[in-house]
């Protein structure tokens, strides 16, 4: 029993992180307004650009820079899109998940070609030292990413709560015309919330690729982005109460894999789709009284 | 010295020639009037000012030095604030934050000592309020005091008050005024924009009138009346608007039943109110606003239901029908907010005929040269200025209000419920409402005027009720009925019996 709790909660916590950097990514464009549907495309992207300049320059690290990077170029696009442009959010969000999605796989092509089995690389290991200590060695021996991606939600509150960038941010969210008049830069504001959104996703992206499964394939992100907008949700737009979010699915969705090997005599595609059972219960539950920022999907302009 | 010049401004919209080549000028420590009906362009006047519009033509000089104002950013380094006509603050952040917004240096934002700076500041500009609470928890008049002190915060030495009075209640008016006039004693200049007369000769010291996007004049207050600027401002004399003699009442259209319903709290706002209002008559209902005028509203559009009692309309029970119910008994509605009752996206004449949508509907599908013939010939006939395709956001509070007006009557009601229908309007519109209203009743329609303006309900009713804290003091007979007596029921001391009611 106590095997089987430790082993759960590391993979908690594993399974939990891209969704942690994605939650706060996403957390940052909403509470500034804009919902940004080019998370699934974005991350999609983080973990192809993150897996490619990793095993090409042998420098994984480097490999996550590059993914965030280009997560930020996401961003900045969707900001042109639905901010300078004026274009539905819904569309622009959904036009860059496909537009990223596909780049991403064309450039797959031209790199890889059309391999039978996908690419893999030596990923990222788990802190060694922390890995000995007895007992709790293999909750504690994570990957770092996994502890940067944990540091960033009080890192996250304290952006969002406590520095004017922060405060504009929210302000920009809510009432656009309030910031503007009050001398706030919305489209500055909106921009940078954005660019910052994009690398979060894309280093959630990378973590796939170079920590959790050391290669690259198509269905690599498996939805997680939308997982995260529904996380968001049930988190009501608050940086730890959507932690506690990523983990609630994280851990159901390590319970499962474990259920899955217990011999229960049920279709497998039954645990497959628990966690996504428990999201949208918990939704239910907890998305009735969700206040959101009351100018997302609003694009501002002056007359 | 002059504080703020603008020269030659000119601004369209469209086909719209909202500003047409003004002068105005500031002078430093004035309160300076700027009066105009509905759609004159006060507005738009001082958005660019303030940075919020682009002038088409024509400079700004601040201080004798030309100024370029992109954005309010640059409006604020040059002194200039703005308290706009729909408040911008942002609601679920606190006083302090949003005092502070946007006008914060470095990276750390510290809400303790946010909060002291702007309690500090509160204290040196004789201003009160709570820089902890949420905005969203304040009522209108706290939300204006927080406005002008997020202006003062910056510094600013010129103030732009863009219609302050429209949202307040008497006694909040008066330490508007007071706030303002000393202010001015400290060296502040004062933009006030209003269509009140009697505001405006109370406060100010000069008085620019606009008319139709043009200045008709600017005046000292020493030298000029109300009489003189109602005529600057319509361009004609006006005559006040009243009941025109007695008209043969018919038998009751609307009645009210021991009628209870709650508020959005959940606590009692309506306690057994007993009403009937007759075919051609207006019955006016005053009271100070709060005490269950806007569920009564509610309950007769069909958007709350009652806990108890019943509501006929011409003796049929619509207690608890949902809206379209009572639009198809008959029932026109002038809302208390006319902007919530119209779809801002939506054109002119969509929102015509938002009510009436089967009537326009041919196989299902929405008949669009109907909708636009019926919304062109609605707009002749109730003079509005705009065409049948603009969006209803870009039209003037004025023009917004004959839309409402044009919708509810087009419809051939029995029933007319009008909440505060001449609440925000200039001289020129209220009139035109007024009349509008006393030629329903006229023509037999039955009115009731919910209207926390006394002189209207006055002016207008053939009988008056008075709410207070959701009960009916009492009914009296206009004729019959004194300020003073009404003003009683309103404050909950006098309370007209049972058997006085019956008339
Ligand atoms: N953003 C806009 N787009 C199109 N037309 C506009 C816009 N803003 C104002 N207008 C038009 O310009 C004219 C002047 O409007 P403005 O709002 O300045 O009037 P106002 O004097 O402030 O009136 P009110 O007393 O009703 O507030 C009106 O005819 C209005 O319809
Ligand atoms: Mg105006």
């Amino acid at each position: 029993m106590e095997v089987f709790l430790i082993g759960l909660i590391a993979a908690t916590l594993r399974v939990a992180t891209p969704l942690i950097l994605g939650t706060l990514g996403e957390l940052f464009a909403e509470r500034a307004g804009i919902l940004n549907l080019g998370i699934e495309g974005t991350m999609f992207c983080g973990a192809f650009v993150g897996f490619v300049v990793g095993g090409a320059t042998g420098n994984l690290w480097l490999g996550v820079l590059a993914a965030i990077v280009a997560g930020i170029l996401a961003g900045l696009l969707m900001g042109l899109l639905s901010v300078r442009l004026g274009v539905s959010q819904h569309v622009s969000g959904l036009g860059i998940t496909l537009l990223l999605t596909g780049l991403s796989l064309f450039g797959f092509r031209l790199i890889f070609g059309e391999p039978r089995i996908p690419p893999s690389i030596a990923p990222f290991e788990r802190l060694p030292i922390l890995s000995q200590v007895p007992i709790l060695g293999e909750i504690l021996g994570q990957y770092a990413l996994t502890y940067i991606a944990l540091a960033l939600v009080p890192v996250c509150w304290w952006m969002l709560y406590r520095t004017n960038f922060g405060l504009q941010i929210r302000a920009v969210g809510e009432n656009p015309e309030a910031a503007d008049a009050a001398g706030v830069n919305v489209f500055l504001t909106r921009y940078l919330a954005l660019a910052i959104a994009g690398g979060l996703m894309a280093a959630g992206g990378a973590f796939l690729s170079l920590a959790q499964l050391g290669a690259f394939t198509y269905g690599i992100i498996a939805g997680r982005g939308w997982v995260c907008i529904a996380l968001i949700i049930f988190g009501n737009w608050q940086p730890v109460r959507v932690l506690w979010g990523a983990l609630l699915f994280g851990g159901v969705s390590a319970l499962q894999l474990r259920l899955q090997t217990t011999g229960l005599d049920l279709p497998y595609e039954m645990f497959l789709a628990l966690p996504y059972l428990v999201t949208i219960a918990a939704l239910a539950v907890a998305g009735r009284n969700a206040t959101y920022p009351a100018a997302l999907l609003k694009a501002y302009k002056r007359e | 010295m002059l504080a703020i010049q603008m020269r030659g401004i000119t601004k369209r919209f469209g086909p719209v020639l909202a500003n047409d080549r003004i002068d105005f000028s500031l002078e430093q420590g004035e309160i300076h009037a700027l009066l105009g009906e509905n759609g004159a362009g006060k507005t738009t006047l001082m958005r660019i000012l303030y940075g919020l519009y682009h002038a088409d033509q024509g400079e700004i000089l601040v201080d004798g030095h030309l100024a370029h104002i992109p954005s309010p950013k640059e409006a604020i380094t040059l002194g200039i604030g703005m308290v706009a006509q729909h408040f911008t603050l942002v609601p679920p952040l606190s006083v302090a934050e949003n005092v502070v917004l946007g006008y914060t240096k470095g990276l750390r934002f510290d809400p303790g000592a946010a909060q002291q700076h702007v309690a500090e500041a509160a204290a040196r500009f004789g201003i009160k309020t709570d820089p902890a609470a949420i905005v969203r928890h304040l009522s209108v008049g706290e939300c204006q005091r927080v406005e002008i002190l997020k202006a003062l915060y910056r510094n600013v030495r010129a103030l732009i008050m863009d219609e302050p009075t429209s949202v307040l209640v008497p006694q909040e008016v008066d330490v508007l005024f007071e706030t303002l006039e000393r202010l001015r004693g400290a060296g502040l200049s004062v933009i006030f924009i209003s269509h009140k007369l009697n505001e405006v000769m109370a406060v100010c010291d000069r008085i620019t009138v606009l008319r139709q996007g043009r200045v008709v004049g600017t005046v000292d207050k020493a030298a000029t009346s109300q009489i003189e600027l109602a005529c600057m401002m319509v361009g004609r004399e006006t005559f006040g608007v009243t009941r025109r003699g007695e008209s043969p009442q018919g038998e009751a259209r609307l009645r009210l039943e021991s009628l209870s319903a709650l508020d959005r709290k959940g606590l009692p706002a309506l306690k057994e109110v007993s009403l009937e209002v007759r075919a051609g008559e207006i019955l006016g209902l005053a009271g100070v606003s709060g005490n269950g005028q806007a569920e009564l509203a509610r309950v007769l559009a069909g958007t709350l239901k009652p806990t108890g009692g019943r509501i006929l309309v011409d003796n049929r029970d619509l207690t608890g029908a949902d809206p379209t119910c009572f639009l198809v008994a008959g029932v026109g509605r002038i809302p208390e907010e006319r902007h919530e009752s119209m779809i801002g996206e939506l054109s002119v004449a969509e929102n015509l005929v938002l009510e009436c949508l089967d009537e326009f509907t041919r196989n299902g599908l929405l008949d669009r040269r109907r909708v636009r013939q019926h919304g062109e010939q609605l707009i002749a006939e109730y003079q509005i200025k705009a065409q049948p395709t603009d969006r209803m956001r870009t039209l003037s509070g004025g023009n917004v209000q004959k839309v409402v007006l044009a919708r509810a009557l087009s419809s051939k009601p029995r029933v007319i419920l009008a909440s505060q229908p001449t609440r925000g309007l200039d001289v020129g519109a209220t009139e035109y409402v007024r009349d509008k209203l006393l030629e329903q009743r006229d023509q037999g329609v039955a009115v009731l005027l919910i209207s926390e303006d006394l002189d209207e309900a006055l002016a207008l009713s053939d009988r008056i009720a008075v709410i207070y804290e959701g009960r009916i003091m009492g009914v009296i007979p206009a004729g019959e009925a004194s300020k003073e007596q009404l003003g009683m029921m309103m404050s909950g001391a006098w309370e007209v019996t049972r058997g006085e009611t019956e008339n």
